[in-house]
């Protein structure tokens, strides 16, 4: 092919009336990410031909870090479900110019979780197994199957994107599909949400029902321990922090404004309000797990912060730097208008659920139960961190990719009006 | 996941969590049906032909 | 035929080791490898990475010299019976692998079908299940000394203590042959039990007052791992020593009696 032809090709596919960098600037971004991804990828194929011995995972820490990241990612995705949510059933109707790009972001963390868990189990072709042998009664089950159909939805919600591709969208049924999907998307829309609630909540029970793993076991209502609702609620909460923070991260890096700052405002402030409540829950809780779940089983708060990585400091981070004080900044008008002060709670908000998702993964694993054990401490291979590098690597270059050829902003032309 | 696979019990929890997916694995299912039909109804009635 | 299976209780399958007879010599894990077909590799210097099903913790009351005492306490799967079954792995297992047998009361595990999520083994607070991490492989010609009752397993999936359970399958096709029901108490005995060169391990029905461990597991010495958290398991451990007993579970400081569950 002509290589001429590739500018022709690249301005034939870009929406029409944005501005966009060279294509060389372009091309050299997508090499050095691309780059990462093939480490990754490699990575992935050591782990699925030679067996998850290419991991630093053993027999006391079976879960580990791609369960983090798993975790993690899941709960940052939850922008789409929750943004979806206020805009479709609550009708809070300005998110409709952020809505595409947390449809984006989360259409990237679950498919990277479910990489993740395509890598992370023993024998992947037997996975299947989870929906033919389903045990109705694990928290496992719910999980995968609430995900893959989930990511059906965010694949339905990311398809009409792709379709208003200036040059897709000339081809007359895409053109129609894409209109036809987004008059009934409210019910896919709802159908996505009912499946987050639940999702988001089966991964805090994952934890929360081992009641031979103190650290993580909750107390709760019929067959959900509280880490179910509490999950929800942080992916509600903080799901959103990370779209606003990526939204606001991609502004820095393209120069321009994207989405209006009203919109942001709205979004920041239903996530400060649903991070101020759900850190209440959260202090509650563990309040009365330490108060009296942990003293039943025999042990005392400070046997689980009694090591030197494991430090009560840890508590601290998630619930005052990560919780307190981001949900401050998000309900008071001053934190959100600021622009440096929006990005300190987005940014601490996310390492807070992050936090969250860490501890009750890997801090589980790491306290010793019987009493003659001591810490288990892990350190990941590189083959575990290539393998939760390449879906970061990924979702940039899916990112790049989306916002060169689709029409992820719909303020963006008149934001940025060109001459 | 199917009633004719051995583990399955007639019991509330089956059904209950069953019940959830295939309802939710049905709206899925349902609306793309209904949005590529229709889609390929306009089509034909030469309808999204007007850009460029 | 209703009423003689009215006569016929459910098993409940257990173990009462005493840990004042048991030296450590390890003979226990030996013959569970060998019963079990157990893999193992040319470098077993990181334990986490080796499959015991049985495993010999070393416990001290930590008091110096000349308080100092030891004890040797083998750690099989407890075949936990949690609240009506609910043993902490089974409710957990996504796949159905894992089972709470109510006619045995031994947690089965169907290694075909295991996908290696490794969920069980984040529930299980004994660390009795074992991960493959990598293929078995058998030095040259061992293969031939492999017990023909018991599959081995192969890389990527989760294994465990079975308390023998092909031998309970053979003694319970035997007693059918003779056309018997009952498996006798000396008819299923599981490796361990028959390998402890001091007697320390006593197998048999918990439920049956005509086997041993149903008096043993009465002894007011008598104690289980971690009761606390509600696992209900079916091994129980023996010692005349204080310190011992309250080694099996956590204690706060102002608990100076240990909680009989």
């Amino acid at each position: 092919m002509d290589s001429a032809l590739i500018p022709v090709m690249d301005d034939a596919l870009k929406p029409k009336g944005v501005q966009r960098c060279p294509i060389w600037q372009f091309a050299l971004w997508i090499c050095i990410f691309g780059a990462i991804l093939l480490w990754g990828v490699y990575a992935m194929f050591l782990c699925w031909f030679k067996g998850l011995n290419q991991t630093n995972m053993n027999d006391a820490y079976g879960f580990a870090l791609w369960i983090w990241a798993d975790l993690a990612v899941i709960a940052l995705g939850g922008g789409a479900f929750f943004t979806g949510f206020l805009r479709y059933i609550i009708g809070k109707d300005e998110l409709k110019n952020i809505i595409n790009y947390a449809v984006l972001i989360g259409f990237i963390c679950y498919s990277s979780a479910l990489l993740i868990l395509a890598i992370d189990v023993g024998q992947p072709l037997r996975a299947w197994f989870i929906f033919w042998h389903a045990n109705v009664h694990s928290m496992l089950t719910e999980v995968a199957f609430c995900l893959s159909c989930y990511f059906g939805v965010l694949t339905i919600e990311y398809i009409p994107l792709v379709l208003e591709n200036r040059q897709i969208d000339k081809v007359p049924f895409f053109h129609n599909l894409a209109h036809n999907m987004h008059e009934i998307m409210a019910i896919f829309a709802a159908t996505g949400a009912f499946l987050s609630f639940f999702h988001q909540g089966s991964l805090g029970g994952v934890a929360g029902v081992l009641f031979g793993r103190p650290f993580g076991y909750r107390e709760g209502v019929l067959i959900w321990p509280w880490t179910f609702f509490l999950f929800t609620w942080s992916a509600a909460a903080c799901g959103p922090c990370f779209t606003i923070m990526i939204t606001k991260l991609t502004e820095v890096i393209t120069g321009k404004k994207l989405v209006k700052q009203n919109v942001i405002d709205l979004l920041a402030k239903i996530s400060g309000w649903m991070l101020a409540s759900y850190i209440i829950a959260k202090i509650l809780d563990t309040v009365y797990w330490a108060t009296v779940t942990v003293p039943d089983m025999g042990y005392t708060l400070k046997h689980f912060y009694s090591n030197p990585v494991y430090g009560i400091w840890i508590l601290f981070l998630e619930i005052v730097l990560g919780g307190i004080l981001p949900a401050i900044i998000l309900i008071t008008k001053t934190g959100r208008n600021n622009n440096v002060t929006l990005w300190i709670a987005v940014v601490l908000a996310v390492i807070g659920v992050s936090v969250n998702r860490w501890v009750m993964v890997l801090q589980v694993m790491a306290v010793p139960i019987l009493p003659f054990e001591s810490w288990y401490l892990y350190l990941p291979s590189w083959q575990e961190t290539a393998t939760t590098i390449l879906p970061v690597a990924y979702g940039i270059l899916l990112v790049m990719l989306s916002y060169r050829y689709l029409p992820i902003f719909p303020q963006e032309r008149e934001l940025n009006p060109i001459d | 996941m199917f009633p004719f696979s051995f583990e399955w019990i007639w019991d509330m929890s089956h059904m209950v969590f069953h019940g959830g997916l295939w309802y939710a694995l049905s709206i899925i299912g349902l609306g793309m049906t209904y949005c590529i039909l229709k889609a390929t109804i306009d089509t034909f009635q030469g309808k999204g032909g007007h850009h460029e | 035929m209703k009423e003689e299976h009215k006569h016929i209780k459910a098993k409940k399958y257990g173990m009462v080791i005493d840990l004042d007879k048991c030296t450590g010599c390890g003979a226990c894990m030996v013959a569970c490898m060998a019963e079990n077909n157990v893999p193992f590799k040319e470098d077993e210097t990181d334990k986490l990475l080796s499959i015991t099903w049985l495993r010999i913790y070393k416990l001290t009351n930590g008091k110096p010299f000349p308080e100092t005492d030891i004890c040797y306490l083998p750690r099989p799967c407890m075949h936990c019976e949690g609240q009506h079954g609910h043993a902490p792995c089974v409710s957990v297992c996504p796949a159905t692998v894992t089972d709470y047998d109510m006619e045995t009361g031994i947690v089965s595990q169907i290694y075909t079908r295991c996908f290696g999520c490794r969920y069980c083994m984040a529930a299980c607070p004994y660390h009795a299940r074992y991960f493959n991490w990598w293929d078995p492989v058998w030095p040259e010609g061992m293969e031939k000394y492999l017990n023909p009752n018991v599959s081995p397993r192969m890389r990527g999936v989760v294994e465990k203590c079975s308390f023998c359970f092909p031998r309970y399958q053979v003694a319970k096709d035997k007693a059918m042959a003779e056309g018997r029901r009952e498996v006798e108490e000396h008819e299923y005995q599981t490796a361990c039990t028959q390998a402890c060169p001091a007697g320390a391990i006593t197998f048999g029905d918990l439920n049956n007052p005509k086997h041993a461990v149903y008096k043993l597991k009465m002894s007011p010495n008598a104690f289980r791992l971690l009761e606390r958290l509600g696992t209900n398991p079916k091994v129980y451990y023996i010692s005349s020593r204080e310190w011992v007993r309250r080694s099996g579970d956590n204690y706060l400081a102002n608990e100076v009696k240990i909680k009989k569950l």
